[in-house]
């Protein structure tokens, strides 16, 4: 049969989360469509149209689509689900808020951050903030899984896949959005940047976090990350937390400034290509995974980095 | 308002864990073991709601051994007013739970339930999510702030790209995130006077339910290891290394 994705979108442009999840998805062998659910996002379905080896691209456009609250976007996929026996989303905040509520309501057991499709009915995924890695066969007659997006590369573009609309259950009403605080940046997503420089609670506030990280943020051309200590001191915001409970990322390059190096942090970018740790303590457990370490302050270790950069 | 607190009995967040060398699982033996650090913060959160009076009773319940117990009397001692322990040695997936916690709601009738984003160990995040699809409720996943009003919460969830608010209609589900709120520790007294308090004991069978597991696991095995690298004498050897690895 055919396997169902459900496109990660902001109505305007589709998320490179989608591409990944494309190509867990190709994986398991069916023909894949693609779901775009939103208000005014008929421009994301024509992106995802683009995708290669997409057989179709289903968009649902509906007022009660507008800020993707989990009860109608759970309730469109049941009612689509007929005709998939997979259906897959990214891992992202919006796919795990939404994809365990259709898992139930299809009465099947969700397949939770896959790394590697193994064979249709098959796959890894880590367990322990990553210090294991279970191998797990699903035996529902339907899989629900959401998709790990650091371990797997984007598909390209090149498709050209008809563009279908469909209709949108009447909600329930239990629940309204009343407002957003996003952070604009002009710096790159930290979910698929290809360097990150990530800072932790050796900042000490808000106002040096700024001033030491963002400079070589800057020159790095970087994404910004933090540890849960700088995040939960409001040295950054919220989403730039990587770990086993925020965000799992990979990127080329990963520079930790002030991080321990706790359990929790590594789950989140231990699969990075290089890892860099300036840290005061030589014995910090951050060393222990850092392709190259530098102990020193991190106050006067930044600014070198900055101007040896520089050159 | 009756609220409930689903609670899990996990590793220490603090332990790293050990893979058995014969992939058959993790190894379990003298590890120390703990409540789900987002369960506390769920516990905390109810308790807070109970003191600002607007709810009557806390009720912790976990699905698990008889060690579940112990979890179950850590919500007590934290303040939480009863304890419901529905036990089982088999592997409970999350739509298991989720069917347990139905049947456990179908009785005890909770304006709200406050579950953790996620258990620390199987690192699932579903439960929450599919207790509210079996039940037709409301959700609020990842919650850093939580407002009771009349009939109804606000709550705000962390999402990627920043935060946003949501209202819903009780009864309900929310499930928190780590800025929710910090979880108080049980003093002695506390945990002296939580031994006295009730805790009732039932069954997947008497509730039920069939938790046969959807999912088989094949193996386990520890993840490809990293060793680390090499130090470097200053920042200017640093951006030479890099440069060299073509990483700059
Ligand atoms: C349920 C749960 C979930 C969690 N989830 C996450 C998660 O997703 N992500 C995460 O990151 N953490 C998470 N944690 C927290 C984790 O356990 C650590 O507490 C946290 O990562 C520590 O952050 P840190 O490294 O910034 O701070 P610390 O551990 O305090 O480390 C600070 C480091 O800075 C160094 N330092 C101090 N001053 C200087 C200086 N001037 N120059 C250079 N170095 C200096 C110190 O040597 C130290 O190594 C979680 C914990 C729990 C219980």
């Amino acid at each position: 049969m055919t396997t169902l994705i459900i496109a990660e979108h902001d109505d305007h442009s589709l998320n490179e989360a989608t591409a990944k999840t494309l190509t867990a998805a190709k994986a398991l062998g069916a023909p894949v469509d693609i779901l775009v659910a939103g208000l005014h996002c008929r421009a994301v379905a024509e992106q995802a149209a683009q995708l290669d080896g997409v057989a179709k691209v289903l968009l649902a456009d509906d007022e009660e689509l507008a800020h993707r609250r989990a009860e109608p976007v759970a309730a469109l996929i049941v009612s689509l689900a007929d005709g998939y026996d997979a259906i897959v989303a990214p891992a992202t905040a919006s796919g795990k808020n939404v994809l365990p509520r259709v898992a139930a309501l299809l009465d099947v057991m969700q397949v939770s951050e896959i790394t590697k499709v193994i064979s249709p009915t098959v796959f890894e995924r880590p367990i322990y903030a990553g210090n294991a890695i279970e191998t797990v066969e699903s035996h529902d007659p339907k899989r629900v899984i959401t998709v790990r997006i650091a371990a797997f590369p984007a598909t390209g573009t090149g498709g050209n896949a008809p563009i279908e609309t469909v209709g949108v259950p009447t909600d329930t009403g239990l629940s309204s959005w009343i407002s957003a605080d996003l952070s604009t940046s002009d710096r790159p997503e930290l979910a698929g940047a290809r360097i990150v420089v990530s800072g932790g609670r050796a900042l000490g506030s808000a106002e040096k976090f700024n001033e030491v990280i963002a400079p070589l943020a800057d020159q790095l051309k970087a994404a910004i990350g933090a540890s849960r200590a700088a995040v939960d001191a409001g040295y950054a915001g919220n989403d730039l937390q990587v770990g086993q409970t925020g965000k799992v990322i990979a990127p080329d390059l990963y520079v930790a400034v002030g991080i321990s190096g706790a359990i929790q942090h590594l789950a989140g970018m231990k699969d990075s290509k290089i890892i860099v740790a300036i840290n005061k303590d030589p014995d910090a457990p951050i060393f222990q995974v850092a392709d190259y370490g530098l102990v020193d302050d991190l106050f006067s270790a930044v600014p070198a980095f900055i101007a040896a950069l520089k050159g | 308002m009756k609220i409930l607190v689903p609670v899990k009995r996990v590793v220490d967040a603090n332990v790293k864990i050990r893979v058995k060398p014969d992939g058959t699982g993790i190894d379990f033996a003298n590890v120390k073991m703990a409540m789900n650090p987002f369960d506390e913060i769920s516990v905390e959160e109810a308790l807070r709601i109970k003191e600002a009076g607007l709810a009557t009773e806390v009720v912790v319940v976990s699905i698990g051994p008889d060690k579940a117990a112990e979890t179950l009397r850590t919500g007590l001692a934290m303040g939480a007013d009863r304890g419901i322990l529905v036990k089982t040695d088999a592997r409970i997936e999350p739509l298991a739970v989720a069917k347990l916690l139905k049947a456990v709601i179908a009785a005890e009738e909770p304006g709200l339930v406050i579950l953790g984003k996620q258990a620390i160990d199987d690192d699932s995040n579903q439960t929450g999510q599919m207790l509210a699809a079996l039940l037709g409720w409301p959700q609020a996943t990842f919650a850093s702030k939580i407002v009771l009003t009349d009939g109804g919460a606000t709550v705000s969830r962390e999402i990627d790209g920043g935060s946003e608010t949501i209202a819903l209609k009780l009864p309900a589900i929310v499930t928190t995130d780590l800025r929710l709120n910090e979880p108080r520790y049980a003093s002695l007294p506390n945990i002296m006077k939580a031994k006295k308090k009730p805790l009732d004991e039932t069954t997947p069978e008497a509730l039920g339910v069939d938790v046969t597991p959807r999912l088989t696991v094949l193996g386990t095995v520890e993840p490809a290891g990293r060793t680390g690298g090499i130090k470097v004498a200053s920042a200017a050897e640093l951006v030479a290394k890099l440069k060299e690895a073509g990483a700059i």
